[in-house]
């Protein structure tokens, strides 16, 4: 039992490298898709949810997962659940943080809040400026909207709450 | 057994018209007025695509599970076994889709696209909050997970409706022109079709709130509903307009003509 947490650890330690082909800088666990891992002798299960219906992301995630998981010796299963919904409010601190670094603005407030979909103030990821405007609810992926900053002049992907 | 043909002829009922919406916002894809709509109608085409995905991929778990004594047609034909989501994407015939009509007439202008799309996302906001209640869990979760893109498409649309119909003499003209063209195939959309019998669906409670929803906007945009009630029905049943069977024929022509290829 002792061995399995440990293994169970392990696993979630390789997750770590998994990264978000569209958003390099964020891991899965950063991206709060991974919701559970099991180890049944060695056989690994982890369940999955998607964070967009369409998103053709997640049939790389699955099978980047497959890959790290093998190359460490493990048969890997992945299960995929649509209950309960994937939030950005499961994004982590730290995948927000690397989501600014990179130059995107990471959702502003909780996605359970409907004004989500109201006139939201996006501060700008280059500038930090708070005079932005929206210029389309969809942007470069289902996940991104696409705003402009009034003050550098830099357009900017916003990860949009959900 | 009877139930559970309902639940199948149901989820596919769900999946056609997220496909063949889906299908038809794609064909904006490179076409759209200006780059940052194009990517937004096609992103809201590629959320119906998945959404088409959850439904059938459920569908075909259900006919799997249950093979015998569903005959899943309506012409009788068989379906193949075991059934995918991309062989009950591919390889039903046009009398076999059960999708709303409104989802497979044409695009039209940017007004009659962008109409269609709220008239239908506002329904779907409604029939998908009823589906929270299910008494099938994943029906239920493919509603919560859908919800949340549909909340993007009403808020979009709606927004598009508002901008043409209090725009320009032209725009509003135009806006106006698409509630005349799509008005008569909006009837059907609470038509509860006769294998819908999951308890938690309320037809009447659906069109009492779309009806609010959409007067709302209308009058805000300053846009007239049309007096005449004829209303088109029949897709949820098989019976098509002419030109769904154009939409099969270019979407079905690799799988038919080269059976089981992937890219």
């Amino acid at each position: 039992m002792v061995n399995n947490t440990i293994a169970i650890n392990a696993i979630w330690k390789i997750l770590e490298t998994v990264k978000d082909p569209e958003v390099p800088v964020l891991s899965v666990i950063d991206l709060g898709v991974i919701r559970a891992v099991a180890l049944e002798e060695q056989q690994v299960r982890v369940t999955i949810t998607p964070t967009y219906t369409g998103c053709p992301a997640m049939d790389m995630i699955s099978m980047h997962i497959k890959m790290v998981l093998n190359a460490a010796g493990y048969q890997t299963t992945i299960q995929t659940v649509l209950s309960p919904a994937w939030t950005t409010d499961w994004i982590t601190e730290n995948g927000k943080q690397q989501l600014k670094a990179y130059g995107i603005a990471p959702p502003v407030g909780k996605s359970f809040d409907q004004t989500y979909l109201e006139d939201l103030i996006v501060p700008c990821p280059q500038c930090n400026s708070t005079h932005t405007v929206l210029v389309s609810q969809f942007g470069s992926t289902a996940c991104k909207a696409l705003y402009k900053c009034e003050e550098c002049k830099e357009p900017f992907d916003y990860f949009k709450c959900h | 057994m009877a139930t559970m043909k309902n639940e199948i002829d149901f989820l596919l009922h769900l999946a056609d018209n997220a496909l063949i919406i889906g299908h038809r916002n794609s064909e904006w894809c490179g076409h759209g007025p200006i780059l940052e709509q194009d990517i937004a109608i096609t992103n809201i085409a590629l959320d119906y695509i998945g959404q088409a995905r959850n439904f059938y991929q459920h569908a075909a778990e259900l006919i799997n599970r249950h093979p015998i004594g569903i005959d899943i047609t309506q012409t009788g034909n068989d379906i193949v076994l075991p059934a995918t989501e991309d062989s009950l994407a591919y390889l039903r015939d046009v009398r076999e889709f059960k999708n709303l009509l409104i989802t497979e007439i044409p695009n039209g202008d940017w007004a009659h696209t962008t109409l269609r799309l709220f008239l239908l996302s506002e329904f779907e906001m409604q029939l998908f909050t009823h589906l929270l209640q299910h008494p099938d869990a994943q029906v239920a979760a493919i509603a919560e997970k859908s919800i949340k893109e549909v909340s993007y498409h009403v808020k979009w649309s709606q927004d598009w409706v508002l901008r043409l119909g209090d725009g320009t003499e032209e725009s509003k003209q135009r806006m106006q022109a698409a509630i005349e063209a799509i008005w008569a195939y909006t009837g059907e959309l609470f038509i509860q079709p006769e294998y819908a019998t999951a308890a938690c669906l309320n037809y009447a409670a659906i069109q009492d709130v779309w009806n609010k929803k959409v007067s709302a906007v209308f009058e805000e945009a300053g846009l007239n509903i049309p007096s005449k009630t004829f209303i088109q029905k029949g897709g949820a049943e098989g019976m098509h307009t002419e030109h769904l069977g154009y939409i099969l024929a270019e979407m079905q022509y690799l799988q038919r003509a080269y059976p089981n290829s992937e890219w």
